[in-house]
């Protein structure tokens, strides 16, 4: 049976790995290639990086990140931030990256999604929308957060769909960096809206958050920073606790060989 | 010195392949190489084949630039050991059925269909880790069970990403499977060639054990 897929996210500013709260205010957390080795090790199912204050000129450091994980790290990697081609997409690509993830320029242009996914095929394009709630349903913002489109999340994570997004990554920006568990509600609306995967994201604080986001947001998979980062939880505790209440996990990074 | 080469047909990263290949050979007198050039194919000892796009982009791929002949020579008339990766696997089937009706290369008879998953829930593409299912003990699996020295073969998980399954002609040729609503094939074996759906170079120590086992004389 498919396992739910555990990952963490390294958010990563000038080839530094940091965590904000609340989309702002960031905190210093390590190198990101010694950290996705670590994750890799523990039993990451995939490794994130998003490239948060990606400008033109900060791209090289971000290019040298990739490769160095990609040549330690033998799990997909998928990297977002800044992307706003398809000649940003092949960068990161050739890279080492595995997926891309496009949030702005998707909404900016929504057929660079299609062109991305004709080009790259859909595994590879993974659309992430960070929604915030108002007083009928969720509206998608965009720029880190900064701006409200005013698009509704629900419509656009179908119209991603239907251009060839392969998962969406939700963001909650309401639970984001607050610790309260992610948005079950947004989640399992997006989710049960689509036949493509969800990652859960924004908000995790406990094990039991995992589990909820799991089995009442009906998330694929779910991502999380800050609590991996500050060793809070680790992923290994993640995975034992979700298998011993029924959710299927890969546990086989314990396969022990030359390669440790 | 032995040299193992990884096709470039132009279709999705090959750098993740080579990564993992590099990871596991260089203390073994193996040079990993990419090559587009269907003329490099006569020194190699090993050949891979990756793949990501659609069915007809791979084939189309493989056939402008003159591989086709090249790998039918090396692979079926020399024999030399040959593992095709995803759509790379799909493409030995008979025929694809994804955006029309196409022809493989034949090498392993059957079929390639859009997976059906009678279960609303079950999401496409079948993306992520699932628990591979052991139906044959062939040399190849024995030494790679060998290799990883995991007791317990069911929670053996490897990395999927794909909506279309190779429907088997001979299920005698089915090596490995998973399962996503129906049966899924994850790998395929016949002689010197073998086929994963799953991602060796992206599913961390088992992949890595898994191409190691590739690399070395396995005697088909």
């Amino acid at each position: 049976m498919l396992k739910t897929r555990i990952i963490p996210c390294l958010d990563v500013d000038d080839g530094r790995v940091v965590k904000g709260i609340n989309f702002v205010s960031l905190k210093d957390a390590g190198d990101p290639v010694e950290q996705a080795t670590i994750y890799s090790k523990e039993g990451a199912d995939e490794i994130t990086f998003l490239d948060i204050t990606a400008t033109h000129q900060k791209r090289k450091p971000m290019i040298e990140v990739i490769k160095k994980t990609a040549a330690n790290c033998f799990v997909p990697l998928t990297v977002g931030g800044g992307i706003r081609d398809v000649k940003g997409m092949t960068e990161f690509l050739n890279a080492g990256a595995d997926k891309v993830s496009i949030n702005s320029a998707a909404i900016k242009n929504p057929y660079l999604i299609q062109e991305g996914s004709v080009k790259f095929g859909n595994q590879c394009i993974v659309v992430a929308i960070d929604a915030k709630k108002k007083s009928n349903g969720w509206n998608v913002f965009i720029n880190g957060g900064r701006v409200d489109t005013g698009i509704d999340a629900i419509k656009w994570a179908k119209k991603a769909e239907s251009l060839g997004a392969g998962e969406i990554l939700l963001t909650s920006m309401d639970q984001d960096g607050t610790k309260n568990g992610f948005d079950i509600e947004l989640t399992s609306t997006i989710s049960n809206s689509l036949k493509i995967p969800v990652i859960a994201s924004g908000g995790v604080g406990s094990l039991e958050h995992f589990l909820t986001g799991i089995k009442n947001g009906g998330a694929s998979a779910v991502l999380a920073a800050s609590v991996f980062h500050f060793k809070e939880i680790t992923i290994t505790e993640v995975k034992k606790y979700l298998k011993s209440n029924g959710v299927e996990v890969r546990i086989d990074n314990f396969i022990k060989n030359q390669y440790d | 010195m032995k040299e193992t080469l990884i096709i470039d047909y132009g279709s999705g990263n090959i750098r993740s392949v080579f990564n993992a290949l590099n990871e596991v050979s260089h203390d073994k007198n193996i040079k990993i190489k990419v090559t587009s050039s269907a003329n490099h194919l006569k020194h190699a000892s090993h050949i891979i084949l990756p793949g990501v796009g659609s069915f007809e982009s791979c084939i189309r791929g493989l056939e402008k630039s003159g591989l086709k002949e090249q790998l039918i020579e090396n692979v079926i008339e020399k024999r030399k050991p040959f593992l095709g990766i995803c759509v790379g696997m799909q493409m030995l089937a008979t025929k694809g059925y994804e955006k029309g009706e196409f022809p493989g290369l034949n090498w392993i008879r059957g079929e390639v269909k859009k997976i059906q998953t009678p279960n609303k829930n079950l999401k496409i593409p079948h993306m992520g880790w699932n628990s591979l299912k052991f139906l044959k003990r062939n040399k190849f699996i024995n030494k790679l069970l060998e290799k990883i020295k995991f007791s317990n073969v069911d929670e053996i998980c490897a990395y999927f990403v794909h909506s279309y399954n190779f429907n088997l002609k001979n299920e005698e040729e089915k090596i490995l499977s998973t399962n996503h609503g129906e049966e899924i094939t994850a790998m395929v074996s016949n002689k010197n060639i073998i086929g994963t759906q799953f991602h060796p170079e992206k599913s961390h120590y088992f992949g890595l054990a898994f191409l190691e086992t590739f690399l070395e004389d396995w005697d088909f």
